[in-house]
């Protein structure tokens, strides 16, 4: 147990209180705790940067389309896994759609790129049929929805697992004993489905609204250079380049702890929320 | 393989639904594997076919190893890949040794602090210490450019220990107490009685770690110099960012075009994950969902 404990005290707790950098100025030769105490002025100084709001705005700007494209889809291909009797075809299929979770996001970004890019293989279809090509890997209007499709592809069928374990729990007799009172599919599926995945399509929401401001550090980090700054800055690259990139790292580490304060206040307040409502909740 | 088991309450659909859902699973099949397929085929054409093609090819006329060859003869890619190797069996070894001992602690009823002990480590799964006192945290241990940079910072997943933690408590008590009555210590029994109950969820959670360590890049390009970088930092500059890689592996002269050479170091970076994946897939639901659930 030791050796676990060591490294949670260590580099979680040992870094944690490096967050106290936030309120200092770094000077690197003066080391962490050498370095003269700044107050709130690296706070001040974020609030009052443009910039730092932009990466906010689109750090939330993503997560909304993600909650909205990319939520149900786990969910409706769950559904679709779950009502096939074939069982053979199922476990084929879901093996297939879990094999992208474990693909690096350096490979998935790849992927893409030569899928979508310039001369990737869309483009040299569309030019072999005599159109327009699109750029899709370099235009900034099209990386929101970009990144959102990344995530499905990589993630969606990883993210049934959860809901066709709930799906599995409902007893079978439940659905029978509904199809002999006269339920019709939609019925069976509104009263026995949906009742049974419920807590966990809450749950699942829960988490998704504290952890909003992370939108994938490194699926941005990848596509900053392609896109510009301007579309692909969230507060996790944000923080990297002010900080890691530029040497400021009072002033990174205060947007970090920023992030990280504002997230376990919305967890907590999410986790309210469900409990007001009845529902279980990520912890109790 | 169990086939087509109908529950006589269940009506047969409508050919329509059935259509529509032989459409939806085709679709995904194909949304997942083409974009492999293009990959692997790419990387086995020849250059003049890839050069005609404008890029990519879909199923090679005359499949060659060529872009294989040149990128294993030695330079970077293959150094990477020794790193990477390295990395990914040191570090998921030292990864589960860490999260089994502390999960068994932390399963056992009556350990001293245990219950503060998970309060703690529950907590940094609310509140993560954030990237920049992380960064300066290894720095000041003087891990820079040292490969237990790549290890020692993600050295425990809280996920994977919640994971093993759950599935420790789902093992009957009536076993610990037999072991005790044979006088059998904690390590005794977690040897010969909890690890060998546990396959599914060591195989699961072995496999998490090995991918996050196989995957990771990020961390490399903060804490190592570019000379010891591991496979997928080599592969985001050089292909992700386009530089070239022909002229460092293979010196002049190079005849192999640079797209089948980035697509072979693609397919390389994938086949150790699609070797183990078929063996470990049928794991998943029951090493994740068994201890997830239940914490």
């Amino acid at each position: 147990m030791l050796p676990g404990l060591a490294y949670f005290l260590l580099f979680h707790y040992g870094a944690l209180v490096g967050n106290v950098i936030a309120f200092k100025e770094y000077v690197p030769f003066d080391g962490l705790w050498g370095s003269p105490w700044v107050g709130l002025g690296n706070f001040q100084r974020m609030f009052e940067d443009g910039e730092f709001w932009a990466a906010v705005l689109n750090t939330v700007w993503i997560a909304v389309l993600q909650l909205v494209f990319y939520f149900p889809v786990p969910l409706g291909l769950a559904l679709l896994l779950h009502s096939l009797t074939w069982s053979s075809v199922r476990r084929f299929v879901q093996s297939v759609a879990y094999l992208p979770h474990f693909i690096s996001w350096v490979i998935v970004v790849a992927l893409f790129q030569q899928l979508l890019g310039d001369t990737g293989l869309l483009n040299s279809s569309l030019d072999g049929m005599g159109l327009h090509s699109v750029d899709i890997i370099g235009n900034p209007d099209a990386f929101k929805p970009l990144v959102v499709a990344q995530v499905i592809w990589k993630d969606a069928g990883w993210g049934t697992i959860i809901f066709l374990a709930a799906l599995a729990q409902v007893d079978e007799q439940q659905y029978e004993a509904a199809a002999i009172d006269g339920a019709g599919p939609w019925r069976r599926f509104w009263h026995v489905t949906l009742p049974a995945i419920r807590p966990v399509v809450v749950l699942l929401l829960i988490m998704r609204l504290g952890d909003i401001l992370s939108v994938g550090f490194e699926q941005m980090l990848l596509q900053r250079d392609a896109v510009g700054p301007e579309t692909a800055e969230i507060i996790d690259t944000f923080v990297y380049y002010q900080g890691i990139v530029g040497g400021d790292y009072g002033f990174a580490a205060a947007a970090g702890l920023f992030k990280g304060v504002i997230g376990a206040l919305l967890v907590y307040a999410a986790n309210k929320v469900a409990h007001r409502l009845g529902e279980q909740g990520v912890y109790k | 393989m169990s086939a087509h088991v109908r529950p006589g309450w269940l009506e047969k659909p409508k050919p329509l639904t059935q259509a529509a859902k032989a459409l939806a699973l085709v679709a995904v099949v194909l949304l997942v594997c083409v974009p492999f397929l293009v990959i692997v085929s790419t990387s086995l054409a020849s250059t003049d076919e890839v050069v005609a093609n404008g890029g990519w090819v879909l199923w090679p006329t005359e499949p060659t190893l060529d872009a294989y060859r040149d990128i294993l003869e030695g330079g970077i890619v293959t150094h990477a890949l020794g790193v990477s190797a390295g990395v990914t069996i040191v570090g998921t070894l030292l990864s589960l040794v860490c999260t089994v001992t502390l999960a068994y602690a932390l399963s056992r009823p009556g350990v001293f602090g245990a219950r503060p002990a998970l309060l703690l480590i529950l907590f940094t799964f609310l509140f993560p210490p954030g990237m920049i006192p992380s960064f300066l945290l290894v720095k000041e241990l003087g891990l820079l450019d040292n490969y237990a940079s790549l290890v020692l910072p993600v050295l425990v997943n809280v996920f994977n220990l919640v994971v093993l933690r759950g599935f420790f408590q789902g093992i009957p008590e009536e076993l610990y107490e037999a072991a005790r009555l044979d006088g059998a210590g904690d390590w005794r029994v977690l040897v010969s009685i909890v690890l060998p109950l546990s396959k599914a969820a060591l195989a699961v959670v072995g496999l998490f770690y090995a991918v996050a360590y196989w995957n990771s890049w990020f961390y490399a390009s903060l804490y190592l110099e570019s000379d010891h970088w591991p496979l997928q930092q080599v592969l985001r500059t050089y292909v992700v960012a386009g530089s070239g890689l022909t002229d460092a592996t293979t010196g002049e002269g190079t005849i192999t075009a640079p797209q089948t050479v980035q697509m072979a170091v693609l397919v390389i970076a994938t086949v150790p994950i699609l070797l183990v994946y078929p063996f470990l897939q049928k794991y998943f639901t029951k090493g994740v969902l068994t201890g997830a659930i239940k914490s």
